[in-house]
């Protein structure tokens, strides 16, 4: 033990000793400490630097839907640093509080308040600011004068060919306000308002600012554009199946759940403020699986990880689904689940079937007025079966009781005495039926769409009332045939067991195509049903644009629901799904949306689906590879046949299913002078051919749209849409921005790698010969984008992340590949429309804005990555 | 015995979601000047990798941190005194801006200025050093989420350390991925090596509340404390010529608030509270032999304010009662003495660090869940300690000078508490034999559960605020009887009020007035030419 009473004695110590005559202080006995009394003067420095004025509230307007509180502090008049304000209203003392919220983008927003990428005067673009003056100095008038240059095609590409390449100079409010003006007016006039557009995404970061130029542009006449549905935020699940945009629980709720899967949400970067709810309700004893492709940002916190490969998941939901159907359901009835299903969801509702091909195939609801009921909606009441009396009989809360007169007091889901039955099954008057069903899942096709299979699979059917009447099954019933859940006596191609990988939707056929071992399926399957029948509902499941983002994704979503449906979670708390958006809402909703609207000048306003009007007016309509027919189920009825993705957007347009602005090939505003009734004449040359819709030929110059303003946006980069080795190219959420917010901060480069870059995985790293930030270029047929590789083995091998949005304004060198400056994540993607996003005017298939419309999902993209040479030129 | 008081921290690695806001709030309000564009008194470091400066806890390269001697007795790693002043003008063993990163901006102007040509016009990189283009090869936090680990993993100290043991150890492969996060600031260690090292005396550990401090009027830039900080919290400000580091935010923790860093932790992971402890017995701790012994020794320097002799002995000490009380009901005293799964970082240093680390739990290894056992059956629903990725001799030479066991308990721990804890959220009995297998009681588990995930701001940061005595001297407390809009002369109304311009001494160093002002100078003007610093 070391004696540290005396003082030490090795040389030197000697020094040491003699100076403590001559030092101040007293020291310790062995020497090693001294301890002086005043002399902290110097304890001033940094209470200085701390000093402050006072201290402001705020929050970031930035589209993250955090809305966290901040405490802005000011010194002299100038912002210096920020904090979070932590007065959120408690949760109650059983329960971690919100606080303090925010993030690391957040906290280095006041940055960009001095930083010279602020833009604080009005810009123009040089050349078009010269011929604009010259127009207007020659002809005095400012209409005149932009019509004279829009009337040149030579001086119109002049200005166009500048965009985005520097040149721009600074003019006057003034004047910069004339030219827009003059622009918008010469537009009006000769083609049409809704040739001038907006576009200003997600009201709630500022609802003020969105709401002043949605209000202008609706006084003029111009549409807005969607951006629920172009951003692919939209879960087209939640319309498909409740009606309803989107509604989640608050973060605080996750909480409650006593198991928790975070299925493409990588919630520590995504919901950062939120995220410490769900790590806090580990040790509560919640159980956390987290599905991502790569080690993520939240996978760290998982108890299991499950890495399908992307864009795979709704195979392995339909797999956990295959085994709570045949544990839970099939194999011994579950109370707590059955209950919540025949009240909840459509399992119980009868479906018709009619003949096909030696078979039949499921059609649509089985309606009262199938029953020969009728009276109002009726032609929209689904029927179930009643267990004790076995009649059919028509439940309260469907379509039908919603906007009737009679349906008053019945839109609900009060069953009464009805006990629906799930199944038709074991019953005497049903009898096995092979019901046929199309498979996705198979090899082949020109465009790798499969063979076009098709399943066939035994349902228990009844004919009711009668020999001439409607052959109907359950819905249940059709949802065991889908999910490959056999019961004996059902006839058809099933499989053998769990085991079985050769028809879905078993764990070993899932394994196929995903590669999470069987085994493991079948665990977290067992986990998730046990759990919510314990603990009475509450197993949720997160979800993010990871499985949101696909082209496929409601069916990947409606998996996922189906999981909660069938255990009783959806609508408790604790338990359901957890889309993430719904949480930021503008509070005063019905006000702000008159004023926005400008619905107190005139209804409705004109609206129109973002996904659409890009894909359109950009041209990208043209580069379509295949026609929609590739896309349809073997068992449809060929409605595709011939079709391009923007004929089916011209159908939809016609048949008044989507809204469709530029409208006409024709001025609405001389469409309503010259006609005395301008709808019914309107009408009257549609049906001749002597007035059509401008979408029907998007690229004639009377029909293209010429003014849009963006505002609280950035389209053209973050929206508008490789020794080498083929990869899958994914475009996830960005640690380091919040979309293109922030991914030219001074600090979040500090703390990244300083521009853009490209993850990888060592194996795809080392064919091409790419070490860790090296320069590579990824190029396919829309386009060629150069980063610097991050080569990581938490990414698996053969997909790489480009994360938005990195743009190109910071630290891009030209490309080898064209010798010019190369282009964004979104650079390699491109819209692909699908159909199905296109029906309207159908129960609660009918458009509304940002309720429902064409998502402009881009995900699914390949790319080429290659190295390239290391000396880069700016 | 001689009580003293600190304020200490816990970090509950479990919780760190790596976002980084402890960093940026920190940087914004203490280092974003010039001469400190690479110092971050907070950082966040992705695990494994090599920590910023690069390999800092490599201490055969970089001599940071105490050793003993042959007779048994503390030395400075990087050397004695002799060995020192012989060094005084060329210390060797001295990071360079290098083993940081080059800090850089970009030509942001030129997106706006640029004069039309063919193509985009972009702001390209250039060094805060040099004032030239550079191509970025290094940053703050360059291996962040594994960023290049198969490149540079193997640098990371500990890793190397694992490898020769066993080489198989830690592979970086995707099946075997594993991650966590570090946040580091300064420890305010009971035995700081950088305050010895320090040739002119500026260092110093403040009496009241430990808080370790460079006196920026006596420092002379040495830069010996920057050697001598094992844990490289010391730093080189390049513009003034002088030291600086963490100062645990003290004009906030002297009025009651929690630092910066704790307050916006988004993870609610910090935990601030007084730990009483022994002064005399510091460095009899910090020279047990064996370095497996020093938690231990260190655990036994802290004084159990629960004992009414120890408050008697603080008292008379002259420790203030409302510090003995805080001391009670510290965060920090219950993580690290009463549950025990709190950890000191690195304590082979022998500097006796008072930010302690809770480790973190992680998930199951594929191989173990590919079996398909029954994950509903309480014992393997949370995965067994040896079936988590993290190895946990990585864990142990981070914590522990490389003893599994503490780490082994601690995580035993928190997973007995998650497995009692899911009983009772699920509404059945806990399996008493859960917690009495950690050696804890029912309601022990309940209340570590509590502080680990429910604790509110008040019971996360306990801070006694200074004497009332002191509150004249301080300036954050000398506020004016109103509001400072109410008077002509207020701050915001025009001219100096108590916390403007020049708040502190009279006759401060040129260089923070020049700063400031040169700062807003630069921040206003449109000309980068009107910006220049005098």
């Amino acid at each position: 033990m070391t004696d540290t009473q005396t003082p030490p004695t090795e040389p030197g110590a000697a020094l040491l000793s003699a100076g403590r005559f001559f030092r101040p202080g007293t020291p310790s006995p062995d020497l090693h400490s001294v301890t002086m009394t005043d002399g902290r003067e110097a304890d001033a420095f940094y209470r200085d630097r701390w000093s402050h004025d006072k201290v402001v509230h705020s929050t970031h307007g930035v589209n993250c839907t955090g809305s966290c509180r901040w405490k802005v502090y000011v010194k002299d008049g100038i912002i210096t640093w920020e904090t979070q304000e932590t007065d959120y209203p408690s949760v109650g003392p059983d329960r971690p509080e919100y606080e303090p919220r925010g993030c690391p983008r957040g906290a280095a927003f006041s940055w960009y308040t001095y930083s010279p990428t602020r833009v604080r005067y009005p810009y123009v673009r040089g050349v078009l600011l010269e011929m604009y003056r010259e127009a207007r100095e020659r002809l005095k008038d400012p209409v005149p004068a932009w019509a004279d240059l829009q009337g040149d095609p030579e001086r119109r590409r002049r200005y166009q060919q500048a965009r985005g390449k520097g040149g721009l100079v600074r003019a006057s409010w003034d004047e910069a306000v004339e030219l827009v003006a003059a622009a918008q007016v010469h537009t009006i006039r000769t083609y049409g308002p809704d040739r001038v557009a907006g576009f200003s995404p997600i009201p709630a970061m500022s609802m003020v600012s969105h709401a002043a130029g949605a209000r202008y542009h609706s006084l003029i006449g111009a549409p807005m554009l969607s951006f629920y549905d172009w951003y692919a935020d939209l879960p087209v699940a939640s319309p498909q199946v409740f009606g309803d945009q989107t509604d989640v629980p608050e973060s605080g709720d996750w909480w409650d759940a006593a198991y928790l899967m975070m299925w493409g949400s990588n919630v520590p970067v995504t919901r950062t403020p939120d995220a410490h709810w769900m790590v806090e309700a580990r040790y509560r004893g919640q159980k956390v699986v987290v599905v991502s492709p790569d080690y993520a940002d939240n996978t760290k916190f998982a108890d299991e990880w499950l890495h399908p490969h992307p864009g795979t998941d709704g195979a392995l939901a339909l797999a956990m689904g295959h085994v709570i159907l045949r544990e839970f359901f099939v194999d011994r009835e579950t109370p707590f689940f059955a209950d919540y299903v025949r009240k909840f969801t459509d399992l119980p509702f009868l479906v018709t079937l009619t003949e096909r091909d030696g078979g039949y195939v499921p059609a649509k609801f089985l309606r009262a007025t199938d029953l020969r009921q009728d009276g109002e909606g009726a032609e929209w009441k689904t029927v179930v079966l009643d267990e004790t009396t076995g009649r059919a009989v028509v439940p309260n809360g469907s379509l039908g009781f919603r906007w009737t007169t009679s349906g008053e007091g019945r839109w609900n889901l009060e069953l009464g005495d009805i006990t629906p039955a799930l199944s038709l099954y074991g019953r005497d008057v049903a009898a096995p039926v092979e019901v046929l069903l199309p498979r996705f899942d198979t090899e082949g096709g020109a465009h790798g769409q499969g063979r076009g299979a098709v399943l066939a699979r035994g349902v228990p059917a009844t004919r009711l009332g009668g020999a001439g009447g409607p052959l109907v099954t359950t819905v249940y019933d059709l949802l065991l045939a889908q999910y490959g859940v056999h019961r004996p006596g059902m006839p058809g191609d099933w499989p053998d067991s769990y085991e079985d990988d050769r028809t879905p939707a078993t764990p070993a056929w899932q394994e196929a195509l995903t590669s999470v071992p069987a085994a493991k399926c079948v665990k977290i399957a067992r986990e998730f049903a046990r759990t919510a029948e314990r603990s009475e509902g509450r197993c949720m499941i997160l979800m993010g644009a990871g499985t949101n983002h696909w082209f496929h994704s409601e069916t990947i979503y409606r998996a996922f629901l189906a999981l909660l449906q069938l255990t009783g979670c959806q609508g408790r708390n604790g338990g359901g799904w957890a889309h993430y958006v719904g949480q930021e809402k503008c509070r005063p909703a019905t006000g702000w949306a008159t004023l926005a609207a400008a619905s107190d000048w005139a209804r409705p306003p004109r609206q129109m689906i973002g996904t659409a009007y890009w894909f359109l007016n950009t041209d990208q309509w043209r580069y379509d590879r295949f026609g929609a027919d590739v896309l349809a189920s073997p068992l449809g009825e060929g409605r595709f046949a011939g079709m391009t993705g923007a004929d089916c957007l011209a159908l939809s347009a016609r048949a008044g299913w989507m809204p469709s602005y530029p409208t006409f090939n024709r001025n609405s505003l001389d469409l309503g002078e010259e006609f005395g009734d301008p709808v019914a004449k309107a009408v009257a040359e549609l049906r001749t051919g002597a007035l059509r819709f401008a979408c029907e030929d998007p690229d004639a110059p009377e029909n293209w749209p010429r003014v849009l303003t963006l505002w609280r946006a950035n389209l053209l980069g973050s929206s508008a849409k490789g020794a080498e080795v083929t990869v899958r190219y994914l475009t996830p959420h960005n640690k380091w921005s919040i979309h293109s917010e922030y991914q030219d901060n001074l600090f979040m480069l500090a703390l990244s790698r300083g521009g853009q870059s490209i993850w990888m995985a060592p194996q795809d790293a080392d064919a091409i010969g790419v070490r860790d930030n090296d320069w590579i270029e990824a190029v396919n047929r829309n386009g060629v984008v150069v980063a610097r590789a991050i080569v990581s083995h938490r990414m698996p091998a053969g997909t790489v992340y480009m994360h938005h949005a990195q743009e190109r304004t910071v630290g891009v060198p030209k490309t080898e590949t064209t010798g010019m400056r190369g282009g964004i994540h979104n650079t390699l993607t491109r819209l692909i429309l699908k159909p199905s996003h296109l029906i309207g005017g159908y129960a609660q298939l009918s458009w509304a804005f940002n309720y429902l419309g064409p998502t402009g999902n881009q995900r699914d993209e390949v790319t080429v990555i290659r190295r390239r040479s290391q000396e880069v030129e700016y | 015995m001689r009580p003293m008081a600190q304020i200490a921290m816990v970090m509950n690695l479990g919780k760190c979601i790596g976002c980084h806001t402890c960093s940026v709030t920190c940087k914004q309000a203490w280092t974003n000047r010039r001469g400190m564009e690479y110092v971050w008194f907070n950082n966040v470091e992705t695990r494994p990798g090599q920590g910023c400066p690069r390999q800092y806890e490599d201490q055969e390269k970089w001599r940071g941190g105490w050793e003993l001697n042959r007779r048994g007795s503390l030395r400075l790693k990087a050397g004695g005194r002799l060995h020192k002043l012989a060094g005084i003008f060329s210390n060797p063993r001295l990071p360079e801006i290098k083993d940081y990163y080059e800090p850089w901006t970009y030509d942001y102007r030129n997106l706006t200025d640029a004069p039309l040509g063919d193509d985009y016009p972009v702001a390209r990189p250039v060094s805060s050093i040099t004032g030239k283009p550079m191509k970025i090869e290094w940053s703050s936090n360059w291996d962040d989420n594994l960023a290049g680990a198969p490149a540079y993993g193997d640098l990371d100290p500990m890793v190397e350390r694992l490898r020769e043991q066993a080489s198989d150890k830690v592979r970086f492969s995707y099946e075997q991925t594993f991650m966590f996060y570090l946040p580091r600031i300064c420890e305010h260690c009971l035995n700081p090596a950088c305050v010895a090292s320090c040739p002119s005396g500026a260092m110093y550990k403040r009496a009241e509340d430990g808080i370790v401090l460079v006196d920026q009027d006596h420092c002379r830039g040495w830069r010996m404390c920057v050697t001598g900080c094992p844990y490289k919290k010391v730093y080189f400000n390049h513009a003034t010529g002088k030291a600086e580091k963490c100062t645990l935010c003290y004009p906030r923790l002297e009025v009651g608030l929690p630092t910066v860093c704790s307050e916006t932790c988004v993870g609610r992971l910090r935990y601030l509270g007084v730990v009483l402890y022994d002064a005399d017995e510091v460095t009899a701790a910090a020279s047990v032999r064996d370095e497996k012994d020093l938690y231990q020794a260190q655990l036994g320097v802290f004084l159990d304010p629960e004992d009414a002799g120890v408050r008697t002995a603080c008292e008379r000490a002259g420790i203030p009662y409302d510090w003995i009380e805080a001391a009670r009901r510290s965060p920090v005293h219950a993580l690290i003495s009463r549950y025990r799964v709190a950890l000191p970082l690195h304590p082979e240093y022998r500097t006796m660090p008072m930010v302690w680390y809770i480790p973190p739990l992680s998930p199951v290894v594929d191989a173990l869940s590919e079996s398909g056992h029954d994950g509903e059956d309480a014992a393997n629903l949370f995965g067994a300690i040896d079936t988590l990725r993290i190895p946990l001799e990585y864990l142990a030479e981070m914590f522990t000078a490389g003893d599994t066991a503490p780490v082994r308990a601690s995580l035993e721990k928190l997973a007995a508490m998650r497995s009692h804890m899911r009983a009772l959220n699920i509404g059945e009995e806990p399996d008493t034999s859960v917690a009495a297998a950690v050696g804890m009681a029912p309601q022990e588990i309940e209340s570590m559960y509590r502080l680990l995930a429910v604790a509110k701001y008040e019971d996360r940061y306990v801070i006694p605020t200074a004497a009332v005595g002191d509150a004249r001297r301080l300036e954050e407390s000398a506020l004016p009887e109103g509001c400072s809009l109410e008077y002509d002369g207020g701050p915001g109304m025009g001219g100096d009020g108590p916390f403007g311009q020049d708040s502190g001494r009279r006759s401060l160093p040129l260089v923070s007035v020049e700063n400031f002002h040169g700062l807003r100078r630069r921040q206003t003007s449109d000309d980068p030419a009107d910006a220049e610093e005098i």
